[in-house]
């Protein structure tokens, strides 16, 4: 089942990019550049809260914050 | 087509497929280095008898304009007198320190960048080591981030007290993330992991309990099978509010094959205000099943080939709530330094446990304990520094 969805994510995400020009323009990305929008915001603090849940949850990665993404740079 | 022909096409044939599919696709803009910068952290968690707290620092420089180095230097010291300590050896306390470095080296090579990482983790019972390989590129106008990795760990388990006591285990990890802008004001990320795990994976310390008489238990060593392989997924969104300020919003879903299956749910407000400061709250929940092979209380001794009681294991789920505030100074006034930031943030969870009992109770009859529930406080100092 989780592999179903995945795939399925992955290729409607995949296809999504492919099929299309690139409808934001570089001069509408201010807001995506704030840094309030960054997944990684603070990497350490980010890793340290990861390592307090992986250490007392059965469940573990796709924890996320490897930053990039908002193609604002 | 013959009829069995699509069951053929395994999952890791599928995961492949897609693999293959997305380098395929990967075409476009050159990515760009991380940010450089330093943090200098102090972390504390206070819950379930355990204190652990300590000193972080991370240090990110770039060379010229294609290489990015870190290092990072952690340490956890921690005074344990928690519930699992208690039921082996009644009220005592151990104490310990982990001291964990890491270093990356990230090479940008015209469209791509590479990643490079070590970790290594020391405990006086629990080696690590850490091996990472990672590779990122933008695309589609910059619109799109695709990023896979690869890690690979060994792990030499010792006992406190048990010199002749060695074993070793290896994990490697597989992980594919995409991140996407889908408007101005809304991105969002697909993050896909794969872990499995070989080797001696227990708690050397942690046992089981069983039922001796009817008034009474045992305890005795647990036994996890010897591999582990778990997938999780996830998906994430932020979303710029009109009057700045962001909403994020984070799912993911978790199983492995040792049945557990897992989900978390985290919503999200980041508000900045006076120029200087942001705030942000979050509410973050989590839920999982038990492992196929865990029990609060066990019939009797052996009672199966694989024997857990650890409650990290077992059918629970916790809820968090929290805080944090950020202050921004020395922003543009030229020098070495482009800004800093002094940032506090506070966390408060509670864990409930549905089938492990709190058997330091011990005036009721084993398997009629009350069910075992904590809360944690997790507090974070830290000030940043970009270059």
């Amino acid at each position: 089942m989780l592999h179903k969805i995945t795939l399925s994510l992955l290729i409607l995400l995949s296809l999504s990019a492919c099929s299309l020009e690139p409808w934001v323009k570089p001069y509408e990305r201010a807001n995506l550049a704030d840094p309030i929008m960054s997944f990684s915001q603070d990497p350490l603090s980010q890793g340290y809260i990861h390592h307090v849940y992986q250490a007392r949850e059965g469940a573990r990665g796709a924890e996320g914050g490897s930053g990039g993404g908002c193609g604002c740079n | 087509m013959v009829p069995g022909a699509v069951v053929v096409v395994t999952k890791l044939s599928r995961l492949l497929l897609v693999l293959g599919f997305l380098i395929a696709t990967i075409s476009g803009n050159a990515a760009v280095l991380p940010f450089e910068r330093a943090d200098v952290l102090y972390h504390s968690y206070t819950g379930g008898g355990i204190n652990i707290n300590g000193p972080a620092i991370l240090v990110r420089k770039s060379i010229g304009d294609s290489v990015s180095v870190s290092a990072k230097h952690y340490v956890d010291t921690i005074s344990s007198a928690s519930i699992d300590i208690e039921v082996i050896l009644g009220a005592s306390t151990y104490e310990e320190e982990r001291v964990e470095n890491a270093f990356t080296f990230d090479y940008l090579n015209e469209k791509t960048l590479m990643s490079f990482g070590y970790t290594n983790s020391e405990e006086n019972d629990f080696l690590a080591d850490t091996f990472s390989f990672g590779i990122s590129q933008d695309m589609f106008g910059d619109l799109t981030t695709v990023s896979m990795g690869y890690a690979h760990g060994s792990n030499t388990v010792g006992k406190t007290g048990a010199p002749a006591f060695a074993e070793t285990s290896q994990s490697d990890n597989f992980n594919l993330s995409l991140a996407q802008v889908l408007t101005k004001d809304l991105i969002m990320s697909a993050a896909l992991d794969v872990t499995t795990d070989a080797g001696f994976l227990n708690n050397p310390y942690r046992k089981v309990r069983y039922i001796d008489t009817p008034t009474t238990f045992l305890l005795e060593n647990e036994v996890y099978p010897k591999t582990r392989t778990s997938t999780a997924i996830a998906m994430r969104a932020r979303y710029f509010l009109p009057y700045r300020a962001a909403l994020h919003a984070e799912y993911r879903l978790f199983q492995d094959s040792w049945d557990i299956k897992g989900n978390n749910i985290e919503l999200g407000y980041t508000h900045p205000f006076m120029d200087d400061w942001v705030a942000e709250a979050h509410f973050r929940t989590y839920a999982q099943t038990k492992a196929s092979f865990y029990n609060d209380l066990f019939p009797y001794s052996n009672a199966q080939n694989f024997l857990a009681r650890d409650k990290e294991l077992s059918t629970f789920n916790n809820n968090t709530i929290g805080f944090g505030i950020s202050y921004e100074f020395a922003k543009g006034e030229g020098g070495f330094i482009d800004k800093a930031s002094v940032n506090f943030k506070f966390d408060h969870i509670q864990f409930n446990y549905k089938d492990f009992r709190d058997a330091t109770q011990t005036s009721f009859t084993p398997g009629t304990e009350p069910l075992y529930k904590f809360s944690a406080n997790v507090m974070q100092l830290f000030l940043s520094v970009w270059f």
